[in-house]
């Protein structure tokens, strides 16, 4: 993404405050030298649009329009390379999770597909406290873009095949619902 | 010695030969491994992503249960992601009192306490540490001699999380290996991440990340894996794998337990490798 060599930083979509709604984690950004150790140690910076290092500055200057529609979060696989690299001891994978929560919680997360993931997880673990693979499969090709399924027929034949996976009743399973945890948790934050 | 076991997700399913072959290997061992029972997921990376409760709520859980066993019971995990999850609630909470307290708020619906005393540990880790070489030798009734093994840790086995190995080249598996008669094949991408979900949401980037690993494991007949996310995006992706890599890549993906098992000479309802995706049966065969 083009970034213009005068940055307005009172426009909309800006908050030079940015940084610090990213937790404590986030705050120690402010350490950042632009080194580019984390983009060096990134196994996937070659696929992101902006680099981790770039990101990073932008966060720094409050850029969140561009931070949100950059799909460089979504292309973090937790690896944690960057953090324990980074010379000046910043959280940066603990940060990634911060961006990518308040990109949920604005309604601006920019990867369809991680959106699906994270949702369809989500639910799988409330309904029956464990993952089942086969229903979280189909929650997440329905809530994402169903033809990404077509990716996945060969594997999920084979992994059938193995016994690896089973389809399941919903009524059949080894888990236990967590709906009260996760009840209990959103009150806890919606007081704090 | 007695240990809890918190399998986790995948290895309860998908990764069951990882279970089934750690519980025989532990037993061979002498040791004791005991499931903690009612256990639930550890929130993997979608808890925490959904909230910060959420994501520390879900791995307490699993603590609480296993203290309620002992005043300071020793939980292992197989899956490094479970590991991670663990060990960073395990962290913050022990830094936080009042991150702490809210998470006792939110556990008082389980009717769970959590304390802070378990103590996590990476298979890897127990494996490699509390049993030693000559211990691992004594029960080898087939040496695996002929076999090139390629260690892989992955991530999260030992970043940022790695008070047993270096996070950055790690050594553990070498003397569980050694141990075992195979030759041990180092390569420069033992401890590069396998991609995990990216697998399932950014594919291209995922394939990416797998076969920059496989690639660097050219010459070797199976790979020895410690965590149920690197098994299977190493061993699910190979075909497509081998159209970004333009050679034809068929590498087992085993996971080190089965590789133990086989050499203690358990059986095969033990061992499990027919359900393996990349078959085993042909290179085991040769030797």
């Amino acid at each position: 993404m083009a970034v213009p060599d005068v940055i307005d930083l009172t426009a909309p979509g800006r908050d030079p405050t940015f940084l610090e709604r990213l937790g404590k984690d986030g705050r120690m950004l402010h350490r950042c030298i632009q080194c580019g150790t984390c983009t060096a140690s990134c196994p996937a910076s070659d696929a992101m649009d902006i680099s981790p290092r770039q990101m990073w500055r932008m966060v720094q200057l409050g850029l969140v329009d561009e931070v949100l529609h950059s799909k460089t979060m979504w292309l973090c696989s937790l690896c944690y390379e960057c953090q324990v690299r980074c010379p000046r001891g910043i959280p940066l994978t603990e940060t990634i999770t911060h961006l990518k929560q308040t990109a949920m919680k604005e309604g601006a997360v920019s990867s369809r597909q991680s959106e699906a993931f994270y949702k369809a997880f989500a639910d799988v673990m409330r309904r029956y406290g464990r993952n089942r693979e086969m229903e979280f499969m189909v929650r997440y090709f329905l809530q994402g873009n169903p033809l990404t399924a077509f990716k996945f027929v060969r594997m999920g034949a084979m992994m059938m095949m193995r016994g690896k996976v089973h389809p399941e009743l919903p009524v059949d399973h080894e888990g236990r619902s967590l709906e009260k945890l996760f009840e209990r948790v959103a009150e806890l934050e919606a007081e704090a | 010695m007695k240990y809890l076991f918190y399998p986790g997700c995948s290895m309860n399913t998908s990764a069951l030969e990882y279970k089934r072959s750690t519980l025989a290997v532990f037993e061979t061992l002498g040791a004791e491994l005991e499931e903690i029972s009612d256990w639930t997921c550890c929130g993997a990376s979608a808890a925490s992503v959904a909230s910060d409760l959420l994501g520390h709520v879900l791995p307490a859980r699993n603590l609480a249960l296993a203290e309620q066993t002992g005043e300071e019971p020793t939980v292992v995990a197989g899956c490094s992601a479970c590991y991670t999850n663990f060990r960073r609630t395990q962290e913050a909470a022990s830094e936080d009192r009042e991150l702490l307290e809210l998470i006792n708020r939110a556990l008082e619906v389980e009717d769970l306490t959590y304390r802070g005393t378990a103590q996590v540990r990476h298979l890897m880790d127990v494996l490699a540490n509390d049993f030693s070489p000559e211990e691992i030798r004594a029960h080898v009734k087939r040496p695996l001699e002929g076999l090139t093994v390629a260690p892989y840790y992955g991530c999260q086995t030992v970043r940022p999380f790695s008070p047993y190995d270096d996070d950055q080249a790690p050594t553990s598996m070498l003397p569980v290996l050694e141990a075992l008669g195979v030759t041990i094949q180092r390569h420069n991408r033992e401890a590069s991440c396998c991609g995990t979900s990216l697998l399932m949401t950014k594919q291209e980037a995922g394939v990416h990340m797998v076969a920059e690993v496989l690639d660097a494991c050219e010459g070797a007949d199976c790979m020895a894996t410690v965590c149920p996310m690197c098994q299977l995006n190493m061993e699910g992706y190979q075909d497509k794998v081998s159209k970004m890599l333009g050679r034809r890549v068929n590498l087992p993906i085993l996971f080190l337990p089965q590789l133990m098992a086989l050499a203690f000479g358990l059986p095969d309802d033990v061992t499990m490798f027919e359900r393996h995706m990349v078959p085993f049966k042909p290179v085991l065969s040769r030797l």
